[in-house]
Order: structure tokens, then sequence, then C-alpha cells
């Protein structure tokens, strides 16, 4: 295989996975954002709280990685619940500023608690031996892990896709999001909406914290480090839209990695000149609406 | 009678002066990462510089030493300046102590130098760090110590003829790829890419620069990262794009393999060769004594490493300028003074502060990662380089000459 084509193949396969990552730790922030105007900067203590829960459950309980991935997604998807029908249903109405105030406070209110119960070092874990070492496929031999990765994020794709296009409650929720006082005015539940979205939102947040283990190392201050790229990420690809933020991951993710990879000096500053360029020529991101 | 007396009033006068001397206590301002990203990294000199003290209380007699700790903050160093400035002005430290990050360390070095407080180093490596004041005194390493060797050794023993190094872009990381590349290109070798790879923050993803040196195809890949979780980032990155099997070593200083990592990382880092001045598996009665201690305090799960022994070391020297100086410690020029040329053998075997630059004199060791008969990770020691000294400055190279 000629060197060029072996350099893009690398680039493309890396930044595929490191999109899909973004895409399955940012959709649910982007769902909740278009939907409510809500800015959830606390999303991030949501996945590394299902970081954490993936990390208890395969070294104490013995749980399976894959198991307890699902777990991961389903408890802190209900945990979440509580947390929006007692604090974040304040905020609806309330100005940006509240918003943030309440949800900054709450990702480090979750740094402290995490740190107090798991301390500060950074915590590891053992995937299975299917998912580590490498996958030969022809030619080339690709990391087992990202293809999995890669794999979440399709199977993610496809049954967000389903639900978002194909049923009734995807239906109103896109309704609610295109124009908010309509869908309330034809009698859907706006509400209620909401906590659903949120939920899945937030249990798929705490799937890829389970996710990431492997990929960024987990510490308390996960919550925070990492949120400048989901932001990124909706803002790139336009709140609300499940495509503006497939669009947006796939973007950044394979600039990032094509900027790391071909200009390693200049390469962590990449992304956001990319995320400039973008922003200026559509400031409201790919999908997003004025 | 007046033997009688006599005897009375030199009693009267010892009790008189002890008391005096009971009311001495030693405050030290300890500035270390205790929040972020890197906390990791502070906790490990933290609970060295607390387990020294409780293991040695009695050796300062009825003085009594008292930490002032304060959080170093970001990697970046943005916090030392405006803690160090509070230690000195509010808190009347007689002493600075830790300082992890090199940036940290270089931000208050002015302001030891304007207060005349000794600062002693426990961590931060960057080889130029001593030049900057007269007032500090390095315990821990050169980034020179681990990675000049390596770069001789690297040529001569382990058959590299390329090398590519990938750094964490800060100063140390500068420092030690230059270090490497210094000794590896004199001892005959090639030095074919340098990667600069992010920032010491938050841990990024090493893989797209660790697909770059995959696909050049170098011999040796030699890393430096900021140890803690970074550490453990590059294995896995290492074990996962498989570049072993494409016949890559992976090389560095200690900072890949810090012991409290090495007990989570996966087989990946079997045969892994770093040159390092402290490990675990150090087979001297201190450093069994030592580990014995650490868990004795800490729990089984927690370790000491490279960090730890030099805070140990570190503590051990502030005891003894205590004890020497008789808790006087106004004057920071003699408290440097007495330290310069101290000796002394702890975990990490015998160590000398150099009277002429104030940096570590210690032993450097070639060790290579084993799986140990128990089924964990230790490492196996290759070679000794006997009381190795900075050999930036012996060189001096660039600010180090100055």
């Amino acid at each position: 295989m000629p060197p060029v084509v072996n350099t893009i193949i690398s680039i493309l396969f890396d930044g595929l996975a490191w999109a899909m990552f973004l895409f399955i730790i940012s959709v649910g922030l982007s769902i909740t954002m278009g939907l409510m105007g809500v800015v959830n900067l606390a999303h991030g203590a949501f996945a590394m709280a299902g970081g954490y829960l993936v990390v208890t459950a395969t070294a104490s309980w013995g749980v399976p990685f894959l198991a307890s991935l699902i777990i991961a997604l389903i408890v802190v998807g209900i945990v979440s619940v509580l947390f929006e029908r007692t604090l974040y249903r304040q905020l609806y109405d309330a100005s940006e500023l509240h918003q943030v105030l309440l949800t900054i406070g709450l990702a480090f209110m979750a740094i402290a608690t995490y740190t107090y119960f798991y301390g500060p070092l950074p915590q590891a874990i053992r995937v299975p031996y299917y998912l580590s070492g490498e996958l030969h496929l022809g030619a080339r031999s690709f990391p087992t892990y990202r293809v999995f990765l890669i794999g979440v994020g399709a199977a993610l794709i496809a049954a967000l896709w389903y639900g978002f296009e194909r049923t009734n409650i995807g239906a109103r929720i896109r309704a609610a999001v295109d124009n908010r006082r309509m869908a309330q005015s034809v009698g859907i539940d706006v509400d209620r909406l909401f906590t659903i979205t949120f939920a899945v939102g937030s249990g798929l947040a705490g799937l890829s914290g389970g996710l990431a283990i492997q990929l960024l190392g987990l510490t308390p201050s996960f919550a925070i480090i990492y949120l400048v790229f989901f932001l990124l990420v909706v803002a790139v690809g336009g709140s609300g839209s499940i495509w503006g933020t497939l669009a947006g991951a796939l973007v950044l993710g394979v600039s990032d990695t094509a900027g790391k990879y071909l200009f390693a000096d200049a390469g962590s500053f990449f992304i956001y000149a990319v995320a400039v360029l973008i922003l200026l020529i559509r400031p409201a991101g790919l999908y997003g609406r004025e | 009678m007046k033997i009688i007396s006599a005897v009375a009033a030199s009693v009267l006068t010892f009790f008189f002066w002890m008391a005096v001397a009971d009311a001495e206590t030693i405050k030290v301002g300890v500035v270390l990462p205790y929040s972020g990203p890197n906390a990791d990294l502070g906790n490990q000199i933290d609970k060295a510089f607390d387990l020294y003290i409780k293991l040695h209380a009695k050796d300062l007699g009825d003085n009594k030493i008292e930490l002032v700790k304060r959080d170093e903050g970001p990697a970046s160093g943005a916090n030392a300046r405006t803690v160090v400035t509070e230690l000195i002005t509010n808190d009347k430290v007689k002493l600075l102590a830790g300082f992890v990050f090199s940036p940290g360390a270089i931000a208050a070095a002015p302001l030891a130098t304007q207060a005349k407080i000794p600062m002693l180093i426990a961590n931060a490596g960057t080889a130029w760090i001593t030049t900057l004041s007269p007032f500090i005194v390095r315990f821990s390493f050169s980034m020179w110590d681990p990675a000049y060797p390596m770069g001789t050794y690297a040529a001569t023993k382990l058959g590299c003829k390329t090398a590519a190094a990938g750094f964490t872009d800060f100063p140390p990381g500068q420092d030690s790829a230059l270090a490497f590349k210094t000794a590896f290109e004199k001892a005959g070798g090639k030095v074919i890419d340098e990667v600069r790879m992010g920032s010491p923050g938050p841990v990024p993803d090493f893989t797209p620069f660790f697909q770059r040196v995959k696909d050049e195809h170098p011999d040796c890949f030699y890393v430096f990262v900021p140890s803690g979780s970074h550490a453990g980032g590059v294995m896995k990155t290492y074990g996962d794009i498989g570049m072993r099997q494409a016949g890559i070593r992976l090389i560095g200083p200690m900072d890949l393999i810090p012991d409290y990592q090495l007990a989570q990382m996966s087989d990946a880092a079997i045969g892994l060769v770093v040159v390092s001045s402290y490990a675990d598996d150090y087979d001297t009665p201190i450093n069994k004594d030592f580990v014995k201690e650490w868990h004795a305090a800490y729990g089984p799960n927690s370790y000491p490493d490279f960090e730890s022994a030099a805070g140990m070391d570190t503590m051990a020297g502030i005891f003894y300028v205590i004890n020497k100086l008789q808790s006087n410690l106004d004057d920071g020029a003699k408290v440097v003074d007495a330290l310069k040329g101290w000796k002394h053998d702890g975990p990490r075997g015998l160590i000398e502060i150099d009277p002429q630059t104030r940096d570590v004199i210690q032993d450097e060791r070639a060790e290579e990662v084993i799986k140990k008969p128990d089924g964990k990770l230790g490492v196996k020691v290759l070679e000794t380089f006997p009381q190795v000294k900075d050999e930036c400055k012996v060189l001096k190279i660039g600010r180090c000459g100055s």
C-alpha cells in the first residue's frame, strides 16, 4: 500500500472513531438544548457518573464490561430524571446566566463528590480480551476497541434515526424543537417530552463515560475538562438536531485527528480553527436554524 | 550549698531553655496540585511528606513542623505565583517545598529570590530551573538524569539506529526530548521525528500522534508525558495500535511507569525499557521498609512511586536542615548552604545535593517491565548508572549554561 493511502486510511479511521465518541457524548446535550433551550453544563458530570459506575461495576461487582455499559446507560438515565424533575425544571424560563450558574455548579459539586468517594487518582478498567489488541482487515490492522466504538456509534445512529424519524414520540420531539408554542397549543406535553429526551440524552452521556475510560482515562475532573469538546460539537452542528450533531462530530473528529497527525506542532489548535471557520460561515451551525 | 544552688540554677536554666525550644514550630509551605486533572501527581508527594513526618517526628526533638498546604493548580503554573506569594507574606513560611510542574516552579523562582526563602523542589524536572534562583535546591531529578543515559543506552544496548521522540509540549517535555536526542545522536543514532503531543492538562487521545510515528517506523519511540493518567493513556495507545507488533520499541523516562499506574497497566507494558531513579521493586532494606510503611499507612492498593521517593528525600532534607541549624531558619542563604553537599540514603539509594548546582546527584537505572511470579507487573534492573549528575549543566546546553 502506498504511504499516502496508508496515511489517509489512518486519519479517516481514527477520526471516525473519535467522531463516534464525540457524537455519543454530545447528542443528548444537543437535543435538550434545542428542545428547551437549557444549556446543561453538567452534561459531562452525567458522563463521568456513568464512567465511575462502569468502574465500580466491573471492578467491585464483577459485572462484564458490556453489561456494565448498559447498566450505566439505564441507571444514569433514570437518576437524571430526578435532577430534571427537581432542579432543571426550575430553569425552563430562567435566563441563560441562571442556567449556566446552576449547571456549572452541579458539575463542580459532582467533581467534589466523586473526589471524596473515589479520590483524585485516575481510574482504569480492563476491557475484555475480545476488545483489546488489533483486528486484521485485509492489508491493514485496526485497534479493536476503536472498531467497537464505531460499531456502537453506528448502532446508536440507526436507533436514534428510527426513534426520531419513524415513531410518534420522535415526531412530537421534532415538532417541539421546531416550534415549542405551536406544539404545546396542539396538545403536546412538552414538559414530559423534555423529561424523556433528558433521560435518554443523559443515559447516552453515561454510556459514553463508560466508553471513554479506555480512551481518555477517568478522573473526577472529567466532568469539566472535556466539556469544551461537547459544546464545540453542538455549536458547530447546530443544536436540536441529530444530523447536525453527527455532522459536527464528524467534521471536528476527523479534522482534529488530521491536524494532530499531520501538523503535530499546532495540532491541538486545529480543531478550534475549524470550529471558528465554520461558525463564521454558518453562525447557527451546520444544521442550525436562524 | 553552693554546689546545690549551682546545680539548681543550671537545672532551672535547662528547663527554661527547654521551654523556649518547645515553642519552635517550623512552618513549611507546601505547593502541590490538589485539584484538577493532575491532582494524582500532588497526591503521591503529599502522602510522602505526611508519611515521613509521621515516621520521623521524634527526630526533631521538641520542635515541630507544620505544613501549610496550598494548591499548585493547573500544569500551566497559573496558580503557583499567587499561592507562593500568600505563603510568604501571609503565612510567613520559612521554607517552600513541593512543585510538581516546571511552569509552576519557574513562575515561583523569582519570589524565592526576592523573599530569600529556600525553595525545595520535590518533582519539577526541567534542567535549567535550578539556575533561576540561588535559593532553589532540587531533590527530585533533572529531566536529563534519566533521558540522557536513555539516549546512550538505546543506541548502544537496545540496538536502535533510528528513533522518534514524542513529548508533551511544555518545558520538561522539550527538555526531556532534547536530552534524549543529544545523547542518542552522540552515540550514533538518528532522531527522525519529534512530535509535540498536546498539553499537560487533560489526557489527550494519543492515537493520531502514535499512528504518525507507527507509519514512520523508527526502531525506538522515546516518549515523555507528565506521568499519572497520561502514562496510562500512552500504554493503552501503544498496545491498541500494535506498535510492538510493528517492531517499534517504546522507551522513556520513569514517568511512563509510575508504580501506582503500573499496577493497572495491561500486558502491553511488558518489555518496555525506561531509565529511572526509583521503583517499588528496588531490593534495598530502606526501600523495602518504605514500601511496607506506605502500605501500612495508605492501604494495599496505594503504591509509592518515583515522586513519592523524591518527596521522602525532600522531607528528610528539611528535617536535616532544621536539626543542623537548631530550628533557626530565618537566613535562607544559610539553609541552602547547609544543604549543599548533603548526602542521604533514601528509598532511591544514595543521593547527594551537588554543592555547585544545588541539584540532586543520584543513581539512575535502566529497567525493563516484567511480569513477576505473582502475576503483577514489576521491573527488573538491567544496568545501573552510578551517581548521575545533570548532564545539561555539565555540557552547558542552552539555559543550563548560565
